[in-house]
């Protein structure tokens, strides 16, 4: 039943038929989503699914072969090649949060925070720290904003590339396994920052391995198996009564790796 | 084994150092500049530009680096004016060591450029940069600290390279050295002289290398 739903007319994020090959190897075969704002969206699934490439074809840096995403209203259709301007229209809807953070090595954390609003976006510089500050202020960091990723853990690094992300007043945020990269103890902090800002109405994309997180947080689960969607629906109905065989096997594993 | 002059030695001082600030130090700047801006060029046509061009950027570096500095200074000196085309030693000069340093600058720009890493790239188009915006704020200045070391090499290579300017006319360090010798007849005092020269230009170099080096190494896990 999963993709063949009807589109809920509020949807900020809608995909439809997105497929993409690498050489002979099919990737992602015509993935409908959508999501309404304010929703979360937990994409689950097992590692060469193609979950994480569905996530970064929202924002092109993967660009699909077929199909349309629309965020807001920017649509862009891959039938065609796009242009990079067409690619970048549709980017500046979103913002994305990297599972290996991928900050700036040369600039220090307001730097980080700043460099998109202010250079991309040509906002006050001003303004954009003071912003800035105020982001890292929420999180304790606000005595970190000259320091250089390196001198950060992992989990702070993390909460950085978020902060980058929510600088840039995206309508979108997608999560790339945000803690996979984190040592166990580090998770937290970063979970709890993503459900605050769940909480405050953020439209996000996650794609995660936390199924905790998206029982508690997620409106709506996909798991996503060979390139397809396979099963979608409410987190109570995916993560605990999953109608597929392989979406039941996949939970158990995660749930019981022993 | 004759006495070292040391008069001799003392008094064309002068001169040699003098070579050096007014030859071979302005040719070595102005030569490493203009061959730093083709070498990144080069690069980046290698890197990004569509088959014609990536063509010829490989043509030239291929050829820069497949024939004797000394050759290329003499087609661009002795060669050229019997196309009609006469052009003065410095600027000589400046031409043949500048396209030679883009040569091999290209190669040094265009590896730094690839060992940036991918998410680098990703991160900057995902905060909404063009790729020229990206390559300007976050892939060169990374790129720049890996190509400090090679590109340093290079440009100390150009420095004593640039005594090859010599057989071309220009006034600098060591033509001084060739003048004074061929005047006194000294030649091993003369000669021994301007190689130490040299060699302090070089050793002042490498320690400022090594400055630069710790300046861009702030921001790197150590």
């Amino acid at each position: 039943m999963s993709h063949t739903d009807p589109i809920p007319a509020s949807s900020l994020l809608t995909v439809e038929g997105v497929s993409k090959r690498f050489g002979e190897t099919e990737v992602l075969r015509s993935v409908d989503l959508s999501v309404a704002r304010g929703e979360v969206l937990a994409v689950i699934g097992a590692s060469g699914s193609g979950k994480t490439t569905l996530l970064r074809c929202l924002n092109g840096l993967e660009v699909p072969d077929t199909g349309r995403v629309t965020i807001g209203d920017t649509t862009v259709n891959f039938s065609a090649r796009p242009a990079p301007r067409e690619l970048r229209a549709l980017r500046d809807r979103s913002a994305m949060v990297f599972q290996h953070y991928h900050l700036f090595p040369h600039r220090t954390v307001l730097e980080n925070i700043a460099e998109g609003p202010v250079v991309v976006q040509r906002r006050p510089r001003d303004k954009v720290h003071e912003e800035a500050l105020a982001l890292l202020d929420r999180v304790g960091m606000v005595d970190r904003a000259g320091a250089y990723p390196h001198e950060l853990s992992g989990g702070q690094q993390q909460r950085v590339g978020i902060l980058r992300a929510l600088a840039l007043r995206p309508d979108l945020l997608l999560f790339d396994e945000p803690t996979s990269a984190l040592d166990p103890e580090l998770v937290g902090d970063v979970l709890t920052l993503m459900r605050d800002l769940a909480a405050e109405g953020w439209t996000m994309v996650v794609v995660t391995h936390e199924l905790q997180f998206a029982r508690e947080v997620a409106q709506q689960v996909a798991f996503v198996d060979q390139g397809r969607v396979l099963e979608h629906g409410v987190p109570s109905q995916v993560l605990r009564a999953p109608r597929e065989e392989r979406t039941r096997q996949f939970v158990h594993r995660l749930l019981h790796p022993l | 084994m004759t006495e070292i002059d040391w008069d001799l030695v003392l008094g064309s001082l002068g001169p040699l150092v003098s070579g050096a600030i007014r030859g071979t130090i302005p040719l070595a700047l102005a030569s490493f500049a203009a061959g730093m801006m083709l070498a990144v060029a080069v690069a980046l046509m290698r890197l990004y530009g569509n088959r014609a061009v990536r063509a010829a950027a490989g043509l030239y570096v291929s050829v820069v680096r497949g024939t004797p500095l000394l050759v290329q200074l003499f087609v661009v000196f002795y060669g050229l004016p019997s196309l009609g085309l006469t052009i003065d030693p410095w600027p000589s000069a400046i031409i043949a060591f500048s396209l030679n340093v883009g040569g091999y600058a290209a190669e040094v720009v265009r590896a730094a450029i690839l060992s940036v890493p991918k998410g680098q790239w990703e991160a900057s188009y995902m905060i909404g940069m063009s790729r020229r915006t990206s390559l300007r704020r976050v892939i060169l200045p990374q790129a720049s600290r890996v190509a400090v070391p090679p590109l340093s090499n290079t440009f100390i290579s150009l420095v004593k390279d640039t005594s090859l300017a010599s057989l071309i006319l220009v006034t600098e360090l060591f033509r001084e050295a060739q003048q004074i010798a061929a005047f006194s007849q000294d030649f091993m005092a003369l000669y021994v002289e301007a190689a130490i020269v040299y060699w302090v230009i070089c050793l002042a170099l490498s320690s400022g290398q090594s400055s630069l080096e710790r300046r861009l190494d702030r921001y790197v896990a150590h």
